[in-house]
């Protein structure tokens, strides 16, 4: 008994660091995807390549490698090691945080620059009719009804990013797969792999939930 | 070009075990996401719920964790109906495990296309005499397998994607020669680029393939025409 308090002890630690590496990443995530969203559709050529380069590598790749490039791959530079950024990037969590929030960003960005183009045309043209500035186009109509309109998209991503969280794990961090995976191999049992499985699949069912309930409230005015 | 100080052999040797991976996973996947379309449209209930929480689970767990979970949970279950010394390999492993994904995935959309054919179809099917296996085989399968292709598109992407995982297992895989030969060298950038580079390729030459399925599956199909 007193094993299996500290296990689930353990696995909610572990659990807690997956929810704070999911809630960080998605808000960096979405932050960034919005300007390269925008710089997607701006009539600046190199800026809309570099957005379109950016999201096919992020998208393209495997998470994993990403991850590896990061936290392995960047220390075998001397000019990082000596610099004033290592501090922060040759522990794990950082760079776990730095590959999630980058990758999210790429997926949310496709997902935003949909939501833009599905605005309405005609609230564009009102829009540009009362001679409003760019800035204030995308600020005060554009983003908004874009935002009401990939809320369903923007859960899905959410709920994958989740399952992408698991694999900080492969870099020492002991987020709920990382505590689930060092519980097994001590015990020599599968049990606390499928007890972690189950929770993730209760934290994809709770978000679900969530992020329907938000749409009802963001659609409120739509309702019959 | 990047100096690969004589791993690109191996380089090569890694990527092609990822294809391995990939499309044994893929053969698998279909296989199974076809019988579990056609289960979630039966009659018996307990079969509906059983496929309905079985895709659930499989599309909430992380495919990391139901990979690890596969790998020592198989060992372990292999261990105690032999009380020794067989063991599955990585490759074994990965391959199951990233099938019952697919086909999770699979599946619901398989489902979605075969409730897409019309009715009338397989009335007309029946009328002509088709057992129910036949109608299923010539009649709805291969208008289904158009209104699926799409989904089944992407699902392969993320499969390619998620071969990488089961270098955690230690399979050789693009993923692990890329580490070994990082390590090796003290040059972990460059080699985790090239792998990098190996995926991006794989997917950018997956989606011509995929566009020219998707074609053929339309072709006779009536254009809207102006």
């Amino acid at each position: 008994m007193q094993g299996l308090l500290g296990s689930l002890s353990q696995l909610a630690c572990g659990l807690a660091l997956t929810v704070q590496l999911l809630a960080l990443s998605s808000l960096f995530g979405v932050v960034l995807a919005v300007p390269l969203a925008v710089a997607r559709l701006s009539r600046l050529r190199p800026l809309a390549w570099f957005s379109a380069g950016y999201s096919g590598f992020f998208r393209g790749t495997p998470l994993l490698v990403q991850i590896y490039l990061i936290y392995y791959g960047l220390a075998q530079f001397g000019f990082i090691r000596h610099s004033v950024l290592w501090v922060v990037l040759r522990n794990a969590w950082p760079c776990a945080l730095i590959a999630f929030s980058l990758n999210m960003a790429a997926y949310v960005s496709e997902v935003v620059r949909g939501g833009i183009l599905a605005v309405p045309q005609g609230e564009i043209e009102a829009a540009k009719a009362l001679g409003l500035h760019p800035w204030l186009r995308y600020r005060l109509v554009i983003l908004p009804r874009a935002f009401r309109l990939i809320l369903p998209a923007l859960g899905n991503e959410v709920i994958v990013q989740m399952k992408s969280t698991s694999l900080a794990s492969t870099i020492t961090l002991l987020d709920l797969t990382g505590v689930a995976r060092r519980l097994a191999a001590a015990s020599y049992s599968t049990d606390p792999l499928i007890i972690a499985g189950l929770i993730y699949a209760a934290l994809a069912w709770l978000l679900g939930r969530g992020f329907r309930m938000a749409e009802k409230r963001f659609n409120r005015h739509r309702r019959a | 070009m990047i100096n690969l100080q004589g791993y690109g052999h191996q380089i090569l040797l890694g990527a092609l075990m990822t294809l391995k991976v990939a499309f044994a996973s893929l053969t698998c996947g279909l296989v199974l996401g076809l019988l579990g379309g056609a289960a979630g449209l039966s009659r018996r209930l307990w079969l509906r719920r059983m496929i309905a929480g079985a895709t659930g689970l499989l599309r909430g767990i992380p495919e990391f964790v139901i990979l690890l979970i596969c790998y020592f949970g198989l060992t372990g279950v292999l261990y105690r109906l032999t009380g020794g010394d067989v063991s599955i390999s990585p490759f074994a492993a990965g391959v199951f495990a990233l099938s019952i994904v697919f086909a999770a995935y699979a599946s619901e959309a398989f489902r979605g296309a075969f409730l897409a054919v019309p009715l009338g179809q397989m009335e007309a099917a029946a009328a002509l005499g088709l057992h129910p296996g036949q109608s299923f085989f010539l009649v709805r399968l291969p208008q289904a397998w158009r209104l699926a292709l799409p989904s089944l598109g992407n699902q392969w992407q993320a499969l390619l994607k998620d071969t990488s995982l089961v270098s955690v297992l230690g399979l050789e895989d693009l993923m692990r020669k890329a580490d070994v030969a990082g390590q090796a060298t003290d040059q972990p950038f460059t080699f985790f680029l090239t792998a990098a580079a190996i995926y991006l390729l794989f997917l950018t030459l997956s989606n011509p393939v995929i566009a020219m399925l998707e074609r053929r599956s339309q072709r006779g199909l009536a254009r809207v025409r102006g």
